[in-house]
């Protein structure tokens, strides 16, 4: 996958996050505060207009450029967590033009880990993580057991979606929805179900690509 | 929704010309986001820098000015500031002798002006952050993001600032913030929600015979719904949860604080409400504050916060102050 897929992953990102806006905005409000689909349009809108987006020449370029666009305009917890989620899978990808199926595992791998030192979140703690992790996990268990390209990540997206839906049930332990206490079980979690959009839309721009 | 606003996606840099054309004592960088006091640091003085979501006002602008703060960066509405205005802020407002950010704790806060501090001690500029959490209503556990900061903020705005004009060093002002911090408590009770301009609708629904207890200040729900109460009835559930945590005795700074689209008609009646729960508890309200500091855009409703008042923090309260929001003594 060179940088133009990598490209058209963030293009189509932004498109599902601004189609999906008022969605999510709508699942904040429940148990936050109502602008996570607001905030995210605007961000990921600002990464489409960066000059250095669009020059960006490695998938470890575009990736780190999404992520400093992001701290640098989203604000909210989302802003420096999804920055640093693409900034550290842009880091590990490093100057690889091409990279393979390894190396994009251990980027996702490297995305999770740096949200979880970010945010100290956990699985189960009602957040973006219980998207991320499993779908982590169900990508490099596929890579690990020879997948395609396509097999992989239909896998990553699938568990991402699942992960998210999973939270519905759960009480948030972390971030604003914590407040809520018992009352924010019911609900998705606003941050699960934008990574589960982000994830699937890393899938389809691949398949779009082959 | 009906607004005074041009547009939902310019509601906070047209606020921000406003407020430049209306206080020339300030200096407001509306395309960054960053309002400072006119004529720069003072070389020697420790810098105060906050910031936060819009949607707050007067909170943290409207306390930029002498005795109080020297840099503010807004957010978009009810959205914390990104760690570029931050930065910006704190360089803008270093006199050499270090900045302190004052922090509410809310994640996105939290981990922006984290992320800023960084930024700003790799060139050079000593940082100390001060996390405000003073709201009652959510519990300080492993199972929250811990408590919230509301309104002890404008508390340790003005008494951290009162300090650093008087030319204390960057340890002395953040060990005062903190100090006002732990010696403050609130708690908030809406009676209606509000409207953030990009979304269009209310954030939350609530009859006309309910009210949301223990309401941060964005618009997000509390943690309990209860039928509407007297005045006095809300004072005291107000001020319960406060003394469940915090003695409400001896002598007192205490806030009665409009969320926005609450009269003052009705935050002096809970202010009489308030004063009598205190003294029947051995209570002195020495100093007070009754208006709208720390508000949640039109949303009706109000917060007490209660500082347990020392002679030092009384007299640092008192210092003069020269801001749009709070002035006196100057």
């Amino acid at each position: 996958m060179d940088a133009e897929v990598f490209r058209a992953w963030i293009v189509s990102s932004a498109r599902t996050i601004e189609a999906s806006r008022d969605h999510l905005t709508q699942l904040d409000a429940a148990i936050g505060d109502a602008d996570h689909g607001i905030n995210l349009a605007r961000g990921f809108a600002a990464v489409l207009g960066a000059q250095e987006f669009g020059k960006a020449s490695s998938p470890g370029a575009v990736l780190t450029v999404t992520g400093s666009t992001l701290i640098s305009k989203v604000g909210g917890a989302s802003g420096p967590l999804y920055g640093v989620a693409f900034r550290r899978a842009g880091k590990a990808l490093g100057d690889d033009a091409d990279p393979g199926l390894h190396a994009l595992s251990a980027a996702l791998d490297a995305a999770l880990a740096g949200v979880q030192q970010l945010g100290a979140a956990r699985e189960g703690d009602k957040t973006m993580v219980d998207a991320l992790a499993p779908a982590t996990r169900a990508f490099s268990k596929a890579v690990a057991e020879g997948a395609s390209r396509d097999g992989a990540l239909a896998a990553l997206a699938e568990a991402a979606e699942a992960g998210a839906a999973a939270t519905i049930s759960m009480q948030a332990l972390k971030g604003r929805a914590s407040y809520l206490g018992p009352r924010s079980v019911g609900h998705e979690d606003p941050g699960a179900a934008s990574t589960a959009l982000i994830l699937a839309a890393l899938r389809d721009a691949a398949r779009a690509a082959s | 929704m009906k607004k005074l606003i041009n547009n939902p996606d310019t509601v906070v840099t047209d606020a921000l010309a406003g407020l430049a054309a209306a206080h020339p004592s300030l200096a407001v960088d509306a395309e960054n986001k960053v309002i400072l006091r006119a004529g720069g640091p003072r070389p020697g003085k420790v810098g105060l820098v906050s910031g936060g979501g819009s949607g707050h006002e007067p909170l943290h602008g409207g306390f930029v000015g002498y005795g109080m703060l020297d840099a503010a960066c807004p957010g978009e509405v009810f959205t914390s500031p990104v760690p570029d205005q931050m930065l910006l802020a704190t360089k803008a407002v270093n006199g050499g002798a270090g900045v302190l950010h004052i922090v509410k704790n809310y994640t996105g806060d939290v981990l922006n002006f984290q992320m800023a501090a960084e930024l700003a001690e790799d060139e050079g500029i000593d940082v100390v952050p001060v996390v405000i959490n003073d709201d009652v209503a959510v519990e300080d556990s492993l199972y929250t993001a811990g408590r919230r900061g509301t309104g002890a903020t404008v508390f340790a705005e003005k008494i951290a600032g009162a300090l650093a004009e008087e030319g204390a060093d960057l340890a002395a002002v953040a060990a005062v913030a903190r100090e006002v911090n732990e010696r403050s408590r609130s708690f908030g009770v809406a009676l209606s929600p509000c409207t953030i301009p990009a979304a269009g609708k209310p954030t939350f629904e609530l009859a006309d015979t309910e009210v949301e207890l223990g309401i941060g200040i964005h618009g997000e729900p509390g943690r309990t719904r209860a039928p509407m109460a007297p005045a006095s009835e809300l004072a005291a559930v107000a001020l319960d949860a406060i003394g469940a945590d915090l003695p409400v005795d001896g002598d007192l700074l205490v806030m009665v604080n409009g969320m926005g689209g609450t009269p003052l008609i009705e935050l002096y009646a809970l202010f009489s409400e308030v004063s009598q729960y205190v003294r029947a508890r051995g209570g002195r309200i020495t100093r007070s504050l009754v208006g709208n500091y720390i508000t949640s855009l039109e949303m009706q409703g109000f917060s007490v916060t209660v500082c347990r008042l020392s002679g030092a923090l009384a007299r640092l309260w008192d210092a003069p102050v020269e801001t749009p929001a709070l002035r006196w003594g100057r």
